[in-house]
């Protein structure tokens, strides 16, 4: 028994090719996909690495949605019957389901979203309070692994090219709230510029596709909060 | 690379004030949406009180234009307004029409002048 | 954007999208009324007569629409734009519980109002 699944071929002037894939129990979106490169058109170009739902690599827009195509079960998307495979949205396609990562880790560094020591080797460890507020807000976030489904997903990316977008900020405020940190008003002031935490008009959709269940929109708040009370100090 | 794009300044003191300058318009945004929040319900809560009340529409304006405190309390209004609706407008022009910059900027600016002049001119008229 | 995708219907379907979409149209309606609104105040408070011409004006059926509508995106953009205070800087978590809340606010106030002005 076969059923028909449309896959987007070409770059961003492609188009949707059609083709009859075997239906199987527990099918994911990531078997069908390897099913048509490996046995219908080995041209067909995609990401996978892990196949278990750790990497994010094989992230994809399923029936107009950001997904985790190994995580993704044929028969939760396309009940209906149809199943649409695309590359992720807001991301430069580079052919078939393959875009180009690069904006989406430039907005990561042009964010701040990078680690700034201030320990010498003199120094003993940090002490950082498990129960603390800053460390509790850092765990509820931290475990981005930096899939692209948030940036993706979100429509202020789309229509604002320079808005830093959910993934990068939400880095940036683990790295506000870290008490070892260093890079203080810069990083402030990265995220307060005109494409920063501003711009989120909290749609959610990033809370809404995160596969690890993170809550940007919560940390883009956070950031807010953060960027207000610098610049009612004076401190931006 | 992200920092410079079209006409985003490139050095260091430049940008820093245009980022005080638009983390100033998100302040402002959320300050007079609450001013306004509680404007609305004032002149609404007023409005109602006073049609309830079986007060005709001249006696409305009269007792206004007798207490000083209803022009002042509108002419606070009219400014959060001038202050509201052209930052959310350019929001709207930024991410709809793709209108950007400081054409954009100045147009808007005009736009806060305009229901500043307008609605000061009304509370005029009220306080008579 | 050249070169990308863009999301359709498709990822709009969560009560985020409809909450922002609901505050923005009912933003745009506000600003065009506003400018309509003080013009025709200030015409009708200069002189004592023109008032109550305005106050007829206010009874005809076009206007009372006008006026309904109106009001129904004054109250849903009042309501979402305090959820969104809400969510910004007490640190709420807009889940559908909350947007229900304000949902059922806007729906109370518009109501009072309509009531108010009407009945």
């Amino acid at each position: 028994m076969t059923f028909p699944v449309r896959i987007w071929r070409g770059d961003a002037g492609g188009r949707f090719e059609r083709y009859e894939v075997p239906r199987h129990a527990s099918q994911t979106v990531l078997d069908v996909v390897t099913h048509v490169q490996r046995h219908v058109d080995p041209s067909l170009a995609y990401r996978y690495a892990c196949r278990v739902g750790m990497c994010g690599s094989c992230a994809m827009t399923v029936n107009g949605k950001a997904r985790w195509t190994c995580r993704t079960h044929v028969d939760t998307v396309a009940a209906g019957g149809t199943l649409e495979i695309a590359p992720l949205n807001n991301l430069p396609i580079v052919r078939d389901l393959v875009v180009d990562m690069t904006p989406f880790f430039d907005k990561w560094t042009a964010a701040k979203g990078a680690f700034v020591p201030t320990a010498t080797r003199r120094d003993d460890f940090a002490r950082v309070e498990p129960a603390s507020k800053e460390r509790r807000a850092i765990d509820t976030t931290i475990e981005c692994i930096g899939c692209g489904v948030c940036y993706a997903s979100c429509d202020v990316v789309g229509w604002k090219p320079d808005y830093l977008g959910p993934a990068a900020l939400n880095r940036a405020w683990t790295l506000v709230n870290d008490v070892r940190d260093g890079a203080g008003r810069s990083r402030l002031r990265a995220v307060a510029a005109d494409g920063g935490c501003q711009a989120c008009h909290t749609h959610q959709s990033c809370t809404e596709r995160c596969p690890k269940h993170l809550t940007p929109t919560a940390s883009i708040a956070g950031l807010k909060r953060r960027v207000a009370g610098a610049l009612l100090k004076g401190d931006l | 690379m992200i920092e410079a794009r079209g006409d985003a300044p490139i050095d260091a003191a430049a940008g820093a004030r245009a980022t005080r300058a638009a983390a100033w318009r998100f302040v402002l945004q959320r300050a007079s949406a609450a001013v306004l929040a509680v404007c609305v319900v004032v002149h609404l809560a007023s409005i109602i009180v006073a049609i309830r009340g079986g007060l005709s529409a001249e006696a409305i304006v009269a007792r206004m234009h007798a207490n000083p405190a209803w022009p002042a309390f509108y002419a606070v209004f009219v400014v959060a307004v001038a202050i509201h609706a052209p930052l959310g407008l350019r929001a709207i022009a930024d991410e709809w029409l793709g209108l950007r910059g400081k054409v954009t900027d100045i147009a808007l600016g005009l736009v806060a002048l305009l229901l500043l002049a307008g609605g000061l001119y009304a509370v005029a008229s009220l306080a008579g | 954007m050249i070169g990308m995708r863009r999301s359709d219907f498709r990822a709009r379907e969560h009560s985020g999208w409809w909450a922002f979409l609901v505050h923005r149209v009912s933003g745009i309606v506000l600003a065009l009324f506003l400018p309509v609104h003080f013009f025709v105040l200030s015409q009708a408070l200069s002189r004592p007569t023109r008032l109550n011409d305005f106050l007829a004006w206010t009874r005809a059926p076009g206007v009372k629409l006008a006026e309904t509508l109106l009001v129904l995106a004054l109250a849903a953009h009042l309501a979402g734009g305090v959820r969104l205070l809400f969510v910004e800087f007490v640190g709420w978590r807009a889940n559908w519980q909350k947007s229900a809340l304000a949902i059922a606010a806007a729906a109370a106030l518009a109501y009072a109002l309509l009531f108010a002005l009407n009945g």
